[in-house]
């Protein structure tokens, strides 16, 4: 399958079909787990209306997480089969990823605040997850700072892969140490232990962020092909303007 | 109506969170929009001097 859509025509292709799918699934999605998770659910029994929060906030906090399991696997690809395309999609990833990761840590502040009484607590769930947000920021960095457009990709696909270490971490970090944070009531083995009440908004909103994701990244990924595309207009044309300077001296 | 923007006395925690998340949202897509109408507009005008 893989080598199947490596080929650039056909990922294309395949792209164009989803892009607009992608988009309005969003779109219908963001509009009724919007309308579920303000208006359609009740209050939490202990959390009140703060569990709003968490209709945005774990869907960040998911987003994340599933960006860097992307990243990860798009740098693996890119690592061992060299596809182009792969590498373009980690450094598309990335930014995208770390902007999820901004925005989980501000809405847990949110969160935080009126239910545990802190902004902020040096606690293990917390600070793994900043750890995340420094890992992106860290390949954003290295890849930026490398001129050999192929080192970057090499070195940062390592640096990508390194860091599942942590994304391990963070999800289990409210299993292994005591946390401020609740432990998973979504993903684990015995099924989610949140009411269908609750559960729905959520899951719908999660689905809505995972196709706006893949949206993002599709789309970009075809704006970067046109990108490459001119640029290799340009380099043809400062070829052919050398050749004739050449010529005439 | 007022009780829904009441948020049980948890507005300033709400609110904003819905706020920041829905800026993070739309500035991606406007990102990527303006992204791929430079693109294309870079890709036009070299394409035009070709001609």
């Amino acid at each position: 399958m893989l080598s199947y859509f490596s080929n650039p025509q056909r990922f294309d292709r395949l792209a164009r079909t989803l892009i607009p799918v992608f988009g309005s699934l969003t779109v219908v999605l963001l509009g009724v787990g919007g309308w579920l998770a303000l208006l359609g659910s009740p209050p939490d029994y202990q959390q009140g209306e703060t569990i709003r929060i968490m209709y945005v906030h774990v869907p960040a906090a998911y987003m994340a997480m599933a960006l860097y399991a992307a990243l990860a696997v798009a740098s693996f690809v890119y690592f061992v089969w060299r596809h182009a395309l792969a590498d373009t999609a980690a450094e598309i990833i990335a930014p995208i990823g770390a902007l999820f990761t901004v925005l989980a840590l501000f809405t847990g502040s949110l969160w935080g605040k009126p239910m545990w009484g802190t902004w902020w607590e040096w606690d293990a769930r917390m600070t793994s997850v900043l750890v995340l947000l420094l890992v992106y920021l860290g390949y954003m960095a290295l890849r930026a700072a490398l001129e050999d457009a192929q080192q970057a990709a090499r070195t940062g696909a390592v640096l990508a892969m390194a860091g599942i270490v942590n994304l391990v971490i963070v999800k289990f970090s409210v299993d292994w140490w005591s946390s401020l944070h609740q432990p998973a009531s979504l993903i684990r083995l015995d099924g989610p232990t949140i009411h269908a009440s609750q559960l729905w908004p959520l899951v719908i909103m999660i689905l809505a962020y995972s196709f706006l994701a893949g949206w993002l990244v599709l789309y970009r990924l075809r704006s970067q092909a046109l990108r490459r595309r001119a640029r290799a207009l340009q380099r043809q044309r400062d070829q052919a303007a050398r050749q004739r300077e050449e010529a005439v001296s | 109506m007022s009780d829904f923007l009441a948020m049980g006395g948890y507005a300033a925690f709400v609110w904003p969170t819905w706020g920041l998340s829905f800026l993070v949202l739309v500035g991606l897509v406007a990102h990527a929009l303006v992204e791929r109408r430079e693109a294309r507009e870079a890709l036009r005008r070299l394409e035009e001097d070709e001609a």
